[in-house]
């Protein structure tokens, strides 16, 4: 944990023990981001008066005795990509800037009812589709480590909004890493929960059969936390499982002895060697606490970047043909529907945003489908099975969650290609529907972050958080 | 309806040996509370955008769930097609239009709820249902400025959304239909069944069932042609016309050496015609996929097993029990409309209290065209009458009377009314010494008729009928003057 | 969606078929947009086609993580969106509905 910063389960525990108020947390975290906000541009939108007004209400309850929730005074950002019902949601694109929602995703209400606090709405690459949080509309977010770098992506913003100490948590989206990814750039805790298990309601769809929310913060056992409170069933989500999150906070101190750890025999090119060498950090340290390390295969590993690159743009191309300027968001006024829904759309989506739609609308359309959306779901058949199989001899499997630390901003934005190659740790898991997070584990080059991501299977999470745990304890 | 099934055939015959082949797309709402997949009232006529949610509109992170209602609405109407229901997936059909909003549609593709269903038409014409899936209305819009409100050459349209998401199932029929008539009679059918399982009120003015036609023309015994689909078929006497129109049209388009191209065309029901609307082409790429926001839907033997329990009798099988008990036709119009008024279990109860069933059906054909399923005149009542008119205790005439009066004063007893009236019926004996009245004063009618002219035998009982001011049975009057004839 | 034919040889991509996919998806793409675009799919493509040496013919396809069934909702109507609050926030409302431009009737 980033030392300078208080973690939530002590700012839960130093308000209900009346040595601190939520306002005063509040006031130290909008100061935060006084200072360095200009900077970093963590935020597309900060919301200082209501976050204000709704400290002093959870200080006036607890006052009076009455119960705020388990996340009372809290202050957490949230992706500007979930609904918050009057407070703009741009997804950081041109198409919806302005658009304030008439409804609250789940998530928020959850948040709201455990008592945390938004302070605001954080940038992301456009619709979340970007590996650095450089492909927003309104400018890039820097990587507050080293502002010449990028905080990863897609949720950048989100874990630039936590490790700058802007919020105590914030919750992110992650269809192919865009949770675990930049956690590890900036050196945060990121999961990327079991699909089904947090509610997509409200959650601006890019690949609906891959998108899961879920939370940053400074530890793991913040992270079990905020869990277990935006976790669980929705009837809004008809994808949403139907059972409760298992409990994580309780299972924190168990360890891992006995814990078999999978270990990937065959390592992708392409990782720098300091992130090679704390990922064998990772696993002796696992060892040393009496887990034991087993190589396992993923044969159709190097194939999930396809699959994954062919099923979430068609996915993406259907959910965000609804931005067409009739109802909400951008509109280019034009003689006609067909012009205007061209021209509308060509003025409100970025390059990234394009190319993607673009590519999904290809695979999908007639006589592509079976050479391209049709083969993906197929290969999408063949990591899970890859995995299932995996899973009979280990618990869980320990991986870079990025091949590189933090680059610098700009290196990549020229080759689409290259930049899609630093998800290839975390696809998988999208793929599969699986539990993976990642969680701090040292420095590589030039003094940046790492993050070693841990792989569970389905409903996997309490295995994953135990795992989490000793690592953030040997870390 | 009432005339569509049976009435009179006139199916156009095309010339020089061509043949119609027709297959109808008929769009039925459920009569649900909500909407398909979202909880926003399914309610025709309210205010425009009142009845909306996230999920109509395709808000941003609006997920679709779906009503089990609905559900079992679309399975109810399967199993009244006799098909088999099974479990089945949703797609997403990709298309930009306004009044789509999310600018897909979520419809069943490859594996629908309902599939291989059948429906019998009169004269034991099978027509196949290929299938009978769950799809989502679309909103509605309203075309401005140009010329009389047509979407051609408009100047902008509004749209209204109360619509948008409103639960459709798509009744697709196999190309088995022949002429306009079997066209007529499948859609009344149709419209009966939904009625009956309570699927949809199916009113066509309203557009709760709505008709797209596919017409095409072929030489006896050779391959189907290329057909045109015809929307904006409003009514079951336009599903007639629109069919007889194109079939033409396109039987002369060939025979003066042209083609068909495959179109869509409108039905123009003031001039009588088709027009194109849009030809097909290959840009119609709807990429359908499977909808990920959705789970498999498999209601399962149980349910389903459920369902078709709780099914009412549907309307052939009422029709053929009306026919049994009152010795009719299965397939004559008072049948058809009994059944389609509801009204045949009245006839049964009518028969249970002692009536005449053949009298009663006549009866209630005629004069409770305005009243409901349980009419006002009780079956105890009706008995009775039928029973006075068999007993010659009236005659038809005044039975007709009699009945007027019950359902003018919403019932009342047979006998009373006609006591009241004067309506004694005269016995045999009194209506026999009239016949022998009239054959002595009117002898060369009476001599014309012994010698066979059946004209004569008008005059005669114009003279009977006037002796008795009008209460002598007609039949009984004829019956006694052929026997005396025959002597 | 036709049969899976695992087809082996990945089709080629050409300006004029990204300017129909652009159509399709109602995006108006400037020369050299289209130009940049076909390049960049081009490339991508040919990556991809790293899974047409995968023996797919047996593999089932998987466009969902779960085999969940039957999430129903009861036929129950809850308040909906206030119509103010959405047409504020559309483009062109007009008498309580969204204003377009003509359509000329390329669907129905």
């Amino acid at each position: 944990m980033t030392s300078e910063f208080v973690s939530v389960v002590d700012i839960v525990g130093s308000i209900r023990a009346g040595k601190t108020t939520a306002s005063d947390v509040l006031e130290q975290h909008l100061a935060r981001i006084d200072k360095r906000e200009t900077e970093i541009h963590a935020f597309n939108h900060v919301m200082a008066e209501s976050a204000r007004a709704n400290a002093a209400s959870i200080d006036a309850d607890l006052k009076s005795g009455k119960e705020r929730g388990p996340l009372a005074g809290v202050p957490i950002a949230l992706k500007d990509n979930m609904c918050t019902r009057g407070v703009p949601t741009t997804c950081s694109s041109k198409i919806l800037e302005g658009w304030k929602p008439p409804y609250d995703a789940t998530v928020v209400t959850r948040l709201q009812q455990a008592g945390a606090v938004v302070v605001g709405k954080t940038n992301l690459d456009e619709f979340a589709m970007g590996s650095s949080t450089e492909n927003s509309a309104f400018g890039p977010t820097r990587n507050p480590l080293d502002t010449s770098r990028v905080p990863g992506g897609s949720s950048g913003g989100s874990a630039a909004a936590v490790a700058a100490g802007f919020a105590a948590a914030s919750l992110g989206s992650d269809t192919g890493g865009s949770i675990r990814q930049p956690a590890a750039l900036c050196g945060v805790v990121g999961v990327k929960p079991t699909y089904g298990m947090v509610s997509r309601q409200g959650l601006v769809a890019f690949a609906s059969s891959l998108d899961q929310i879920g939370p940053f913060t400074h530890t793991v056992a913040d992270a079990a936390l905020l869990m277990e409170v935006i976790g669980g069933h929705d009837p809004l989500d008809s994808t949403s499982l139907d059972q409760p999150v298992p409990s994580l906070t309780a299972v924190l101190g168990r360890g891992v002895k006995g814990m078999r750890i999978g270990r990937l025999a065959d390592m992708p090119d392409g990782c720098e060697p300091e992130v090679l060498a704390r990922l064998d950090a990772a696993f002796a340290a696992l060892k040393a606490a009496g887990a034991t390390i087993v190589d396992i295969a993923l044969p159709s590993l190097s194939y999930c970047l396809t699959a994954y690159y062919l099923v979430a743009p068609a996915e993406a191309s259907s959910n965000l043909a609804r931005y067409d300027g009739v109802r909400y968001g951008l509109r280019v006024e034009s003689a006609d529907l067909i012009s205007m829904y061209g021209a509308t759309r060509a003025a409100g989506f970025g390059a990234e945003v394009k190319r993607r739609i673009m590519l999904g609308t290809y695979a999908l359309s007639a006589g592509y489908y079976d050479a391209y959306y049709g083969k993906a779901l197929k290969v999408r058949r063949l990591i899970a099975n890859d995995f299932a199989a995996a899973y009979q001899s280990c618990d869980v499997i320990l991986t870079p969650t990025s091949p590189t630390v933090a680059f610098p901003i700009g290196e990549k934005t020229s080759d689409p290609l290259t930049m899609y190659l630093c998800d290839i740790f975390t696809i998988p898991s999208n793929l599969a529907g699986h539990a993976a997070m990642s969680v701090p584990f040292g420095t590589g080059a030039h003094s940046m972050p790492v993050g070693v991501q841990i792989l569970a299977p389905a409903l996997g999470e309490p295995t994953m958080f135990r795992v989490a745990a000793e690592l953030e304890r040997a870390s | 309806m009432s005339n569509a099934s049976s009435a009179p055939s006139h199916a156009t015959i095309l010339p020089n040996g061509w043949e119609m082949v027709i297959g109808l797309e008929v769009h039925v709402e459920l009569d649900t509370k909500t909407k398909l997949f979202s909880a926003s009232p399914n309610h025709f006529g309210d205010e425009p955008n009142t009845n909306i949610d996230p999920v109509t509109l395709g808000l941003p992170g609006a997920l679709p769930v779906i009503n089990r209602r609905a559900v079992e609405l679309a399975i109810r109407l399967g199993l009244a097609l006799n098909c088999t229901v099974q479990a089945s997936t949703f797609h997403r059909k990709n298309y930009f239009y306004q009044d789509l909003a999310k600018a897909y549609q979520i419809t069943q593709y490859d594996q629908p709820i309902n599939i291989d269903g059948f429906m019998m038409l009169p004269g034991d014409v099978r027509i196949g249902i290929e299938r009978a899936h769950l799809e989502e209305d679309t909103g509605k819009s309203t075309h401005f400025g140009g010329t009389s409100g047509r979407i051609h050459g408009s100047d902008y349209s509004l749209v209204d959304f109360n619509r948008a998401g409103v639960p459709l199932v798509e009744i697709v029929s196999r190309p088995d239909i022949r002429n306009a008539d079997q066209a007529r009679q499948y859609v009344s059918e149709l419209r009966s069944i939904l009625l009956a399982v309570g699927a949809s009120d199916a009113k066509m003015e309203e557009g709760s069932m709505r008709c797209d036609v596919n017409v095409s023309v072929r030489k006896a015994g050779e391959p189907f042609g290329t057909r045109c689909e015809i929307k904006n078929v409003n009514s079951i006497r336009a599903v007639g016309k629109a069919i007889d129109y194109e079939a033409r049209r396109q039987v002369d388009v060939l025979e003066s050496g042209g083609t068909i191209r495959q179109e869509t065309r409108h039905w123009d029901d003031s001039e009588g015609r088709t027009h194109t609307l849009r030809v097909k082409e290959d840009a119609d790429d709807y990429r359908y996929f499977l909808e990920p926001d959705l789970v498999l839907l498999d209601p399962g033997t149980e349910w389903v097993e459920t369902i078709r329990a709780s099914l009412p009798m549907l309307p052939a099988a009422r029709r053929a029990r009306l026919s049994q008990l009152t010795g009719t036709d299965k397939e004559s119009e008072a049948v058809y409309v009994i059944v389609e008024r509801g009204q045949d279990d009245y006839v049964q109860l009518v028969a249970d209290a002692g009536g005449e069933p053949a009298r009663a059906l006549v009866y209630v054909q005629q004069a409770f065209a305005e009243e409901g399923a349980t009419p006002a005149v009780s079956a105890a009542h009706l008995a009775a009458l039928t029973q006075m008119e068999r007993d010659a205790k009236v005659t038809a005439t005044q039975a007709k009377t009699i009945l007027a009066e019950m359902v003018a004063n919403g019932g009342g007893d047979p006998a009373a009314i006609a006591a009241a009236k004067g309506f004694e019926a005269l016995d045999t004996s009194a209506v026999e010494a009239m016949v022998d009245a009239a054959i002595a004063q009117q002898a060369d009618a009476w001599a014309k008729y012994c010698a066979g002219e059946e004209k004569a035998m008008g005059a005669l009982v114009g003279a009977i009928m006037k002796a008795s001011q009008g209460k002598a049975d007609g039949k009984v009057v004829t019956a006694i003057l052929q026997s005396r004839r025959s002597k | 969606m036709s049969p899976p034919s695992d087809a082996k040889t990945t089709p080629k991509i050409t300006a004029q078929v990204v300017a129909k996919v652009a159509h399709l998806a109602r995006l108006d793409l400037t020369e050299a947009e289209l130009a940049l675009m076909t390049t960049q799919l081009t490339g991508m493509l040919d990556h991809f086609g790293d899974i047409d040496k995968l023996d797919l013919s047996a593999v089932t396809p998987m466009a969902q993580p779960f085999p969940i069934k039957n999430v129903y909702r009861e036929d129950v109507v809850v308040p909906g969106l206030d119509r103010q609050e959405v047409l504020d926030n559309a483009p062109a409302p007009q008498d309580g509905r969204f204003r377009v431009p003509p359509s000329n009737g390329s669907e129905s």
